[in-house]
């Protein structure tokens, strides 16, 4: 990979600190009037999501980490893997690890596409898209006249994730959730 | 914005509308004080040799009474306002753009506004009154406090900058910048100015308007220097507004062969930095050997104070065009 000096560094390029790969979020210069001349960067770490700040000298050299996002399909797990398909027709297959999988895991639903971070060529992490629509498997019955306003009730999705719904929700019925909240948006109507 | 606006101007009509007031007040400023505006060459046969500023090179054609060759846009406009001042100009001031290569930041651009003035008969703390006085006037503000250097650094990290050994600076300065081995190599002045940027600065954000004096002798740049508490220190002031760096004054070195010896150690700094070295400007040395009136100077960033008076966070909301929009 190429290496990129400290002027070169924008949001969203991809470096190697420390061994780990790396998404540049934001790079500042400073220099006191008569000093050096420093970089200060914001960075999120692929390998952890840890946020870092770090500071470099100006000029400094950070090589570039091979990191490419994919769309791809989720397919099925075996117990040990999650594997999902490019969506791009080539039909190409990547399993992923329970790290990889562990932040989404709630939200994987066959044959819906989900973002994949490869690193190396290996997934890395996967992102599910904003909004997902997953069926109600347990919850408490439904109150007759609860329809409007009212109190929430916890539900289980298909998936095993759980959130908190409106008292009206059924067993059965479709709901559209926000993955980066895990709340609950809407019933979906079918 | 999105890129099919990159012609547009960065900066909104109003503060352009600012821009052109402040250099109103400016003016009538100095003219008040019977200051004389000058205008000097932006474009020189030397430029600066401080290690870490580097001017841009421009290349130039022979002339009949000219060689041609290597020219840089000056960085400030020190050199040649100091030869007026050895000419007997008296009290001079100028607005001036000035240059510095790879400069470009939140409070950065490679070409800047300017105001720099010099005041024959006046010490750093005469100048500091002059500064205070033009700043508060023109943002309507308190007069600026005075904290030394040391003071500084002893109040907000309980650090000695004069005392503390290189070794315990680098851990501090390795910890503010989020990796221990980073200040590794860094000398002491560059890791006090990493305790200044990512500690002192952001302490000083709550205080409107700071002077910072005193700085330590190895900072002294063109500043004259004398001894306190046994330690060697330089008159040379720096205004904090709100945590941002405004303006760097001295009380200027007069001594010849002393700023001779400055220029040298800042080339042989350059040499072992890899960075070409600056050849001495002559014409200066004969200036200061003629005799530069005792005087103290400042340079004062226009767009920064510019930034302050308008709150504005980045130094593009108030130039219209920043260098990726030349």
């Amino acid at each position: 990979m190429a290496s990129y000096s400290t002027n070169e560094f924008r949001s969203g390029l991809k470096v190697l600190l420390d061994g780990d790969p790396c998404t540049i979020l934001e790079n500042e210069f400073v220099k006191p009037g008569k000093g050096q001349a420093f970089n200060r960067v914001r960075l999120r770490n692929l390998n952890n999501n840890r946020v870092w700040d770090r500071t470099f000298k100006s000029g400094e050299t950070l090589e570039g980490a091979d990191v490419v996002e994919q769309e791809m399909e989720y397919l099925y797990t075996d117990g040990e893997f999650w594997h999902f398909m490019v969506t791009d027709g080539s039909f190409e297959q990547y399993p992923a690890d329970e790290k990889a999988v562990s932040d989404s895991l709630k939200w994987l639903k066959e044959q819906d596409v989900y973002t994949v971070t490869l690193y190396n060529g290996a997934p890395l992490s996967v992102s599910p898209p904003n909004f997902v629509e997953l069926e109600v498997v347990d919850t408490d019955p439904g109150m007759k006249g609860d329809t409007a306003q009212g109190g929430t009730k916890p539900a289980t999705l298909s998936t095993g994730a759980v959130v908190s719904v409106p008292l009206f929700i059924v067993i059965g019925e479709m709901l559209k959730v926000d993955t980066r909240s895990g709340e609950y948006v809407s019933r979906v109507k079918s | 914005m999105c890129p099919d606006d990159s012609w547009q101007s960065t900066a909104s009509l109003d503060a352009l509308r600012e821009r052109a007031k402040l250099l109103s007040f400016v003016r009538q400023f100095f003219d008040a004080r019977d200051v004389l505006e000058v205008e000097t060459p932006v474009m020189a046969r030397h430029g600066v040799s401080d290690i870490h500023i580097d001017s841009v090179s421009v290349d130039t054609r022979p002339a009949p009474c000219f060689s041609g060759g290597q020219c840089f846009l000056q960085t400030s406009p020190e050199y040649h306002m100091k030869r007026l001042l050895a000419c007997g100009s008296g009290a001079i001031y100028q607005v001036f753009r000035g240059f510095r290569d790879g400069e470009r930041g939140p409070r950065h651009n490679p070409e800047f506004s300017l105001l720099e003035w010099y005041r024959p008969g006046f010490d750093d703390h005469a100048l500091m009154d002059e500064v205070g006085e033009l700043v508060s006037g023109w943002l309507g503000i308190v007069v600026p406090e005075r904290v030394p250097y040391r003071r500084l650094f002893l109040d907000t990290l309980d650090v000695d900058p004069m005392l503390a050994d290189v070794k315990s600076l680098r851990r501090l300065a390795g910890e503010a910048a989020g990796d221990a081995g980073f200040a590794a190599d860094l000398d002491r002045d560059a890791c006090l100015d990493i305790l200044m940027t990512h500690c002192i600065e952001p302490a000083l954000r709550s205080r409107p308007a700071v002077f910072v004096h005193d700085y330590p002798a190895s900072q002294a740049a063109l500043a004259r220097t004398r001894i306190v508490d046994g330690f060697p220190v330089a008159h040379r002031f720096e205004l904090y507004l709100s945590g941002v760096e405004i303006c760097n004054g001295y009380w200027e070195l007069t001594d010849v062969a002393e700023q001779r010896r400055r220029f040298v150690a800042d080339n042989r700094a350059r040499r072992l930095a890899g960075k070409v070295e600056m050849p001495i400007d002559e014409n200066l040395m004969a200036a200061l050997d003629s005799g530069l009136p005792d005087c103290a100077g400042v340079a004062l960033g226009l767009d920064r104070l510019l930034m302050c008076g308008l709150k504005k966070k980045a130094i593009s909301d108030v130039m219209a065009f920043p260098i990726e929009r030349a």
